[in-house]
């Protein structure tokens, strides 16, 4: 069973002043909530990178703060969710070195190998759903 | 938590200070870096190496919590436009959660030369200048 605490948090990401707000935010929950170091690095890491994807590429949009129980384990959950144009092709966009911008191509890819799950869903003219978890 | 109260609130800094120290320059980084912040250090550090005639370039990050894509293309950047400018480049202090979170994502930062501390960066700059 997955339980979702009540504790939820969502904040908006529309420039690149907010992935630094993003930054710290992830770092300061995942400290509090008793996240290892590298964890925390990693998370924060991925965080900065999903945060990015979405002011480059989607104009923006929101990340939800979720704690989730699952067989008595704790984690932290991240949900980037945008109303940009999508991506046509999942399975190429997160194979290494993918990427249609200037970035190194690695952002999704590597965000993936940070946490402890991940999973992306996207619809062409819709947007783009990434939700990351690491668990405690 | 609520909806409307950030966790931290926000900090905008302009610009990173330069230091010289002899023929070389000192850049300490003490913030979180926004995007713009790093691209105004790339440039500022350009015209600093060009101005001062610096042969070497260190760069403290052990302030730094997090290095992402973005932050370790505008490292490795700079340490690019500071070879074509005939400066070296150390990158100083990195921390290990950082190290290992880099190497994790995929991001090795080939060419970028690195040191334990400043002290030991100097020395590098030192012996590869002769």
């Amino acid at each position: 069973m997955v339980h979702i605490s009540k504790e939820q948090l969502t904040l908006q990401v529309l420039n690149s002043d907010d992935i630094v707000w993003i930054r710290q935010s992830v770092r300061e929950w995942s400290k509090e909530m008793g996240l290892g170091l590298v964890s925390q690095t990693k998370l924060v890491t991925a965080a900065s990178e999903l945060a990015r994807n979405m002011v480059d590429y989607a104009n923006g949009g929101t990340v939800q703060f979720n704690t989730i129980e699952k067989n008595g384990r704790q984690g932290l959950q991240l949900i980037f969710e945008d109303q940009g144009p999508g991506i046509p092709d999942i399975e190429l966009a997160i194979k290494d070195g993918f990427s249609t911008s200037s970035g190194l191509g690695m952002g999704l890819s590597g965000s993936k190998r940070l946490v402890n799950e991940f999973e992306i869903t996207s619809k062409l003219g819709e947007g783009t759903r990434v939700t990351i978890l690491m668990w405690i | 938590m609520s909806q409307s109260k950030p966790l931290t609130p926000k900090l905008t800094i302009e610009s990173i200070p330069i230091l010289k120290m002899g023929d070389f320059l000192l850049v300490t980084i003490q913030v979180d870096m926004h995007d713009r912040l790093s691209l105004t250090l790339q440039d500022d550090l350009a015209s600093a190496i060009s101005k001062t005639n610096a042969r070497g370039v260190l760069i403290d990050i052990s302030a730094m919590d997090i290095v992402d894509s973005f932050t370790a293309r505008v490292l490795a950047n700079i340490a690019s436009l500071s070879r074509l400018l005939d400066a070296q480049t150390v990158l100083v202090g990195m921390q290990p959660a950082v190290a290992i979170t880099l190497v994790e994502f995929g991001l090795t930062m080939e060419g970028v030369r690195t040191a334990l501390n400043v002290e030991k960066g100097i020395n590098l700059l030192r012996d590869s200048l002769g």
